[in-house]
């Protein structure tokens, strides 16, 4: 099409989309960026300006405070790497519970395989945080699993489940699971199976040939399903609340914490701002993966 | 060979049973009596008193008209400006700016929520002082910030789906005379209907059920489903909560239900269509 419109109509094509997203997406970080290096005070907004006027002169403000304050309070560093810790192990675990129900769907029937993906996208189009909900009615001490297990006899005292790291990796996984089974199905359908006959006829077991061809070959495919579920549960904040600790927050809670319970504007932006910071790597490591997903489909 | 088959189907036995153990677990006790939730009141279950508790529950009523409402203005608006990024990022080639527009579409999908609530809200605030508008949050503050978000995952489907054609077909209708819009309203919008649906179902999904961003950028007397929801639930289960979210669940399956009846007969038509085609050129 790129002949067919006119340079006008490109440039409102274009032109339309990139302007709402400059607006609503780019110029707030912008802000985010430079409340971050205000000063909390009490006033309507509720933090220093950025540029002052002084006999006339423009002077900038910069104040570090936010920041210093976030290294050196124990607290905030805890969360930080408390949240790294607890998506590193969300990540892996739905890795190791999607990456072989991606390979079972990819090699299912023809009549079967829709029927499967489609029970897998399922419950992403039910409500998230009632998914979220119905794990504290399983984990909560008079919950139906801890009721279960001592009705069996197994257990005689209920087991604390809920306000635990475990649950909070269990809602992390049960939420996220799709988005690391999608694109690994996506990129294990793609495999050539003559690849792993030729390994057969050359005497490889099917565990070697697994681990020598199937793996490496699906590495995008884990790449992209990891970057999707650890960079959001990263900053988490639903699962958390309602199924974690209270005496560790994760640093999406710290945020939210701070600017509706403390009114800490310049705190709260600083906290977003370290975590995009962290987060600045994978967020470009997906981006550059969806690039190719949707410009390699041609 | 059967070895390898063995846990692939064993794990998906037990993925299937965790994604939906949950939410058998939560439409049972949507029919238990008893107020405590998981104890099971066999002596007067199951029974429906949650569902005619939620009938009258005008706070849940009213917030669910609301986020009806939101969902249905800010899918629409997602699923034009969606269109149009899918558009450009699929048809337009080397265009200045691409890269800017390609790299903010797609963050939105992975950014943690709550630093796009905290940005958007701030913007907000620093706007209304600036000129004035939007004065304060609420419902509108609400939709702006779901077409954002919601407008991501719509370029992504548009685009794929784009993708998947060539286009030759919109040059030979512009060979045959026809003009820009004409062609982009005969050839490429009915090519891409499909995506456009599922573009808009998904984002009227995402707003319905977002909770994190729409804290942030929601006033007094503008409280989303969700947010009725989670004031509920932070404090422990309760069973109103329980038959509220088997009424969704089920409407969910109705609808993906019907719509993949309806994709099939549209596929099976289609074939049909191929096939006449091929049999008149015979």
């Amino acid at each position: 099409m790129a002949r067919l419109t006119s340079a006008a109509g490109r440039r409102l094509i274009a032109g339309i989309p990139t302007g709402w997203l400059l607006l609503l997406f780019l110029v707030p970080f912008i802000i985010v960026f430079r409340i971050s290096f205000s000063e909390v005070r009490l006033a309507i907004p509720p933090y220093t300006p950025l540029l002052t006027f002084r006999h006339g002169s423009p002077a900038l403000e910069l104040h570090w405070s936010a920041y210093q304050f976030l290294f050196t309070d124990p607290l905030y560093v805890s969360s930080y790497l408390y949240s790294l810790k607890v998506a590193a192990v969300s990540t892996l675990c739905c890795l190791a519970l999607g990456y072989p129900m991606a390979y079972a769907i990819a090699h299912a029937g023809s009549a079967t395989r829709p029927v499967l993906l489609m029970l897998i996208v399922l419950p992403f189009w039910t409500s998230f945080l009632l998914r979220v909900y119905a794990w504290i009615g399983l984990l909560k001490n008079n919950g139906v699993i801890n009721n279960l297990l001592m009705s069996l006899g197994v257990i005689h005292h209920p087991l604390a489940l809920l306000q635990t790291d475990f649950a909070v990796y269990i809602g992390i996984v049960y939420s996220y699971l799709p988005f690391m089974i999608l694109p690994l199905y996506a990129n294990l359908e793609k495999h050539d199976a003559a690849l792993l006959e030729a390994a057969a006829d050359l005497g490889a077991r099917p565990a070697r040939a697994f681990l020598r061809i199937t793996v490496p070959q699906s590495f995008p495919g884990i790449v992209a399903g990891s970057l999707l579920v650890f960079i959001p549960a990263v900053g988490e904040y639903v699962i958390p609340t309602l199924l974690g600790r209270t005496d560790q927050l994760m640093i999406g809670r710290v945020l939210s914490d701070e600017f509706f319970e403390n009114r800490d504007w310049p705190v709260a932006s600083a906290v977003a701002i370290l975590i995009l910071l962290l987060l600045v790597v994978p967020i470009l490591l997906f981006q550059r993966y969806q690039r190719r997903e949707l410009e390699g489909a041609r | 060979m059967r070895e390898r088959r063995l846990v692939p189907r064993l794990a998906l036995v037990l993925g299937f049973a965790f994604l939906y153990g949950p939410i058998l677990s939560m439409i049972v006790f949507s029919f238990n009596n008893s107020r405590l939730v998981t104890v099971w009141d066999a002596a007067h279950s199951p029974t429906l008193k949650w569902y005619g508790a939620l009938l009258h529950n005008e706070q849940i009523l009213g917030a669910a008209w609301l986020s009806i409402r939101i969902a249905v203005v800010a899918a629409s608006v997602a699923v034009v400006l969606g269109t149009l990024a899918g558009t450009a990022l699929a048809r337009l080639g080397a265009f200045r700016g691409r890269l800017l527009l390609a790299g903010m579409v797609t963050a939105p999908i992975v950014m943690p929520e709550v630093i796009t609530g905290l940005s958007l809200l701030l913007m907000f605030v620093a706007l209304g002082q600036l000129i004035g508008w939007p004065k304060g949050v609420g419902a509108l503050t609400i939709t702006l910030a779901h077409i954002t978000f919601c407008m991501a995952y719509v370029t992504v489907v548009v685009q794929s789906r784009l993708a998947g054609f060539d286009e030759s077909l919109e040059e030979a209708a512009m060979d045959l005379g026809a003009r820009p819009a004409r062609v982009f309203f005969r050839i490429t919008l009915p090519l891409i209907l499909p995506a456009i649906v599922s573009g808009w179902l998904l984002a009227f999904t995402l707003s319905w059920d977002d909770l994190v961003i729409t804290q942030f950028v929601a006033g007094p007397g503008s409280s989303t489903l969700p947010m009725v929801i989670f004031s509920k639930v932070r404090f422990g289960v309760t069973p109103d909560v329980n038959a509220l979210a088997t009424i969704m669940v089920l409407l969910v399956a109705t609808g993906v239900a019907i719509s993949t009846v309806w994709m099939r007969y549209r596929e099976r038509r289609r074939a049909r269509d191929l096939q006449l085609a091929a049999a008149a050129n015979l």
